[in-house]
């Protein structure tokens, strides 16, 4: 732990530098981040070692601000170039930059008293154990992982691979307004694509992962490969069906994506632009009175180790600042069908004339964006066996394809692939096939909700079922 | 710096005094790290400096609001055993972790040294695109005026176009490859884009959104002709109000017939992915062991071509320093040919076609397409519209994507309309098509004599890789295809 502290002074004191120098340069307002990552990544095919990365980067970012009459003007500079002169130039040309730029009323730091941050001890976003693997075991993992898919059915034959990455990343961001926050994440996972092949030669790929932030969460390796040779072989002989109405349940892989619209077209930014459809909709119903849907960048879970123990590890989606330097925090978006909370960062709360919910995330470059932490939907009682029994001819979607949500207008349009079901069960496997509706009414045609909610990522959703949506075919 | 080492290379060009003079490079120390690299027995290693300056400006509101500046140099050090690939990259330039890293890379092979490090043979490279200079004052107040110009034009084009944001985006690129095989590189290479998006909003309250943009590997005056931001503005703020008052598209088969230009993103997704050698390798593509077979009708020709100049997918070599070309995929409706990598033209005794690309030194080189088209037939696009009693014309189109093994690939219409009766009636919302690439082009009955390029937009995301490309098309009639709309 002791150089984990040396070097953390190093990181931070090289950002404070860089804001000292913007500084002196002129700039009233400066912040510096830093990213700084190992990354280790196999990739295994047909048992083999097929590719195999092993590699650090490091990379700053300053933004700069001057203020001028009404407002202020800003610019943003990012360099892997971490020599004296790179240094030199980032601070350079982020002034020179921003001479060009525009006064916006709007732009600027946020105010000195808003800073601060979650503890970031309890937050457990680090795991030694991840870097401690050694290599020849995560190779072994994945290995093992893609045989117990190839060994499970005779109809898989060939393997898109299966890989292992383990990664551990530091952040840093420093301010002229007295912030300063660093942390660090550790990251592992695995997964698995063989491919299943049918008499007609007919090829479809299945996956499945598993991924954690302490190695001691990662499942078996086994099991997900299985998991994955049963996802690739359930979609032999997919055949198309009749373009119709019908109910659409959605597993949870692809329900998180449907209800993730729910915070996209809430983001401030597309709030305030007019660019999404519940622009003006604040405090009215813009679901069905069953869906709440939650953003919480704190959360922390306790998972149930083997030998009895717990092991307390943040969510994927958790982090104990956001882009602007804001303490992270729990925020109910949509609570019971209304619209309660957007999702806003400083700049467009003040757009807005609101108050930031503390959702900016903020990459190397460039001004902070809109990001959530966690996300969820409350989840409901029925199981979804229950959901899918009580449709006598539907769709269950299991993969999505395409980009055809428009959430200016609502309209949505996206290929899809999954299983028939008839008469409460599932039947057969269907691809090549679209579903179609416009997402105001499909938040208020949610007729049921799952009990199956489980985080494999940073937001979860439980399996839902829609009325009333139109699946285009033959 | 190491002028010494410089002076070794006749004939050199700019790109590699970069290299030599300002990151301090020397010939020898490329040959001690692909020496490292072999160390353990590797067959082959290359080495990928790149050096990667961006600028992006952004209007925003009818104010600059956005300026940024990244500067992005490393290395990539890969090294081939078989079918392995170790791999590593550092974005510290210093002999020393240059070394580092060629030594994690070599541990991909584990024996002794078998090979040696060939003396290098420079590429010789075309110029298919102007080398500029990294963004001086004079051109960002140039490219400042482009988006101000834009942002007006937009405004002007009617009064219901509330929100415009304007931005334009531009990097060059400089590239050095040295390979153990003697292949030494070097390129320099520019690429602009603008991009224009709109909100319309009428008295009812409907909104609509519009987006346009275009660009290439070209210099500023590029935006000066016909391709003025006026232009892409106009065509932004036109699909916008067009979409506000778009009915439901239709659902299910029907005919369909694709305009010229950017609906080539067809091709890319229906057959272009599938048939990079990589996939066929694996035999993990839907287009595995199809050469020489009909996929598509008698009427499709579809080539890969990175030697078109100013395109926004043309490369003078590619990432891994061989000259791209213009590759024949489908001909006259028979698959002719993969496109192939240093990899996969080794492993699969076929010819290198130049496709080797990768994001960034970060990434490993993969077969990527280049610009992507089909040839010209012979109708006259007025007959090819004539010709459908009811049916589907899509002009303009968002991203696609496809499923490699299976073959089943979707892209979404942005701007599309009825057709009735031979006649282009009302306008109809976004909706996604989705066809099986193997089977897809062979239900091509007519193609047009308007081949066009797009405008400069696209990007093609492969393994999580991201790389500029072009696609483009004349204007086809697919006799059917599976519309996901909601009306009748």
């Amino acid at each position: 732990m002791a150089t984990e502290t040396d070097s953390k002074t190093e990181w931070q004191s090289l950002a404070a530098d860089i804001v000292a120098r913007a500084l002196q340069a002129g700039a009233t307002d400066a912040e510096a981040v830093g990213f700084e990552s190992e990354e280790f990544s196999v990739n295994i095919r047909l048992g083999q070692v097929e590719q195999l990365t092993e590699s650090g980067s490091r990379a700053l970012g300053l933004r700069v601000f001057f203020p001028s009459q009404g407002g202020q003007r800003t610019a943003s500079t990012s360099t892997s170039d971490l020599s004296r002169e790179g240094l030199e130039q980032l601070v350079r040309g982020a002034v020179e930059l921003a001479k060009v730029t525009g006064i916006d009323p709007f732009a600027g730091l946020p105010e000195r008293e808003a800073f601060g941050s979650q503890n970031v001890d309890e937050l457990a976003l680090y795991f030694d154990d991840v870097h401690d693997i050694p290599a020849a075991e995560r190779i072994d993992i994945a290995r093992r992982c893609e045989a117990a898919a190839m060994g499970f059915d005779t109809r898989i034959q060939n393997s898109r691979g299966a890989d292992f990455d383990a990664s551990n990343a530091r952040q840093v961001m420093v301010n002229s307004r007295g912030f300063a926050g660093e942390y660090r994440r550790s990251y592992c996972g695995f997964s698995a694509a063989p491919i299943a092949q049918d008499a007609s030669g007919a090829m479809q790929g299945g996956s499945w992962y598993s991924s954690a932030r302490s190695a001691k969460l990662l499942d078996s390796p086994e099991e997900i490969g299985i998991i994955a040779a049963k996802r690739a072989l359930r979609r032999l002989g997919a055949r198309r069906v009749p373009t119709q109405k019908c109910s659409v349940v959605f597993a949870p892989e692809t329900a998180r994506g449907l209800m993730g619209n729910l915070l996209n077209a809430a983001d401030g930014d597309a709030i305030y632009r007019n660019a999404s459809m519940f622009a003006g909709k604040l405090g009215e119903q813009v679901a069905g009175e069953n869906i709440t849907m939650v953003d919480d960048g704190t959360m922390v879970f306790d998972h149930a180790l083997a030998d009895g123990s717990t092991l307390r590890v943040g969510g994927f989606g958790t982090s104990p600042f956001d882009g602007d330097g804001l303490p992270t925090r729990r925020t109910v978006v949509i609570e019971r069908g209304v619209l309660k909370e957007l999702m806003l960062n400083t700049y467009t709360a003040r757009k807005l004339g609101m108050q930031t919910t503390h959702k900016a995330s903020r990459g190397l470059a460039g001004a902070p964006g809109i990001g959530g932490g966690n996300y969820f939907l409350e989840p409901g009682t029925a199981t979804p066996e229950q959901i899918i029994g009580d449709v006598p001819s539907g769709l269950y979607v299991l993969q999505t394809m395409g980009t055809g949500v428009n959430l200016v207008t609502g309209d949505y349009s996206l290929g899809v692939s999954g299983l028939w079901i008839e008469n409460g069960e599932l039947a057969y496997p269907v691809e090549e096939i679209t579903i179609a509706g416009n997402l105001k009414d499909m938040f208020r045609s949610v007729s049921a909700i799952g009990n199956d909610l489980e985080f494999r990522g940073s937001g979860a959703v439980p399996t839902v079922r829609v009325e009333g949506m139109t699946v285009a075919g033959s | 710096m190491a002028s010494a080492s410089y002076s070794l290379l006749p004939e050199i060009t700019d790109h590699k005094r970069y290299f030599f003079e300002k990151l301090g490079l020397s010939e020898r120390l490329l040959e001690r790290c692909l020496g490292e690299a072999l160390s353990a027995g590797g067959e082959f290693a290359d080495l990928y400096f790149e050096a990667v300056t961006s600028t992006s400006l952004g209007m925003d509101e009818g104010i600059v609001k956005t300026a940024s500046q990244g500067i992005s140099v490393g290395c990539g050090i890969r090294v081939l055993s078989g079918e392995r690939t170790g791999f590593a990259y550092t974005d510290d330039l210093s002999s020393d972790r240059l070394l580092k890293a060629a030594r994690t890379a070599a541990l991909i092979a584990s024996g002794p040294q078998i090979e040696r490090v060939q003396g290098f043979t420079e590429t010789r490279t075309p110029q298919l695109y102007p080398v500029a200079g990294v963004s001086s004052d004079v051109e960002i107040a140039a490219k400042l005026k482009l988006i101000e110009r834009a942002d007006k034009a937009a405004r002007d084009f009617d009064p219901r176009i509330v929100q415009v944001r304007a931005s334009i985006n531009d990097e060059l690129r400089r590239i050095l490859i040295a390979a153990s095989d003697g292949t030494f590189a070097s390129d320099t290479q520019p690429l602009a884009r603008l991009n224009i998006f709109v909100i319309a909003k009428d008295e009812q309250n409907n909104m609509a959104r519009g987006t346009s943009g275009g660009g290439g590997r070209v210099a500023l005056d590029f935006f000066t002709g016909d391709k003025s931001p006026e232009h892409f503005a106009r065509e932004a703020a036109r699909t916008a109000i067009l979409q506000l008052g778009a009915v439901a598209a239709p659902a299910g088969e029907m005919e369909v017939v694709l305009g010229p230009g950017w609906p080539g993103v067809l091709l890319h997704e229906a057959v272009g992915h599938g048939l990079e050698a990589d996939f066929n390798r694996k035999k993990t593509s839907a287009f595995a062991g199809l050469i020489g077979q009909q996929v598509a009708s008698s009427k499709v020709t579809v080539v890969d071509n990175g030697t078109m100049p100013g395109r926004r997918g043309s490369l003078n070599v590619d990432d891994e320093g061989n000259p791209t070309q213009e590759t024949v995929l489908i001909e006259n409706g028979i698959l002719r040919g993969y496109l192939s990598d240093k990899l996969s033209s080794r492993l699969m005794k076929m010819p290198n076609t130049g496709s080797g690309r990768r994001e960034s030194y970060q990434a490993i080189p993969m077969p990527r397409m280049t610009n992507t088209y089909m040839l010209n037939g012979e109708d006259q696009p007025e007959d090819i519209l004539k010709s459908v009693k009811r049916g589907l014309y899509a002009v303009n189109f968002g991203g696609g994507s496809v499923d490699i093994t299976n073959g089943k690939f979707v892209f979404t219409a942005s701007e599309a309309y009825l057709i009735e009766d031979g006649k282009v009636t009302a306008p109809v919302k976004g909706a996604t098509l989705i066809g099986n690439g193997p089977e897809a082009l062979k239900y091509v009955s007519m193609v047009g004599n308007d081949l066009a390029l797009d405008e400069g937009i696209g990007t093609c995301g492969k393994a999580g890789q991201s790389v500029p490309v072009g696609v483009g098309m004349p204007t086809v009639k697919l006799d059917r295809m599976t519309v996901g709309g909601t009306g009748r």
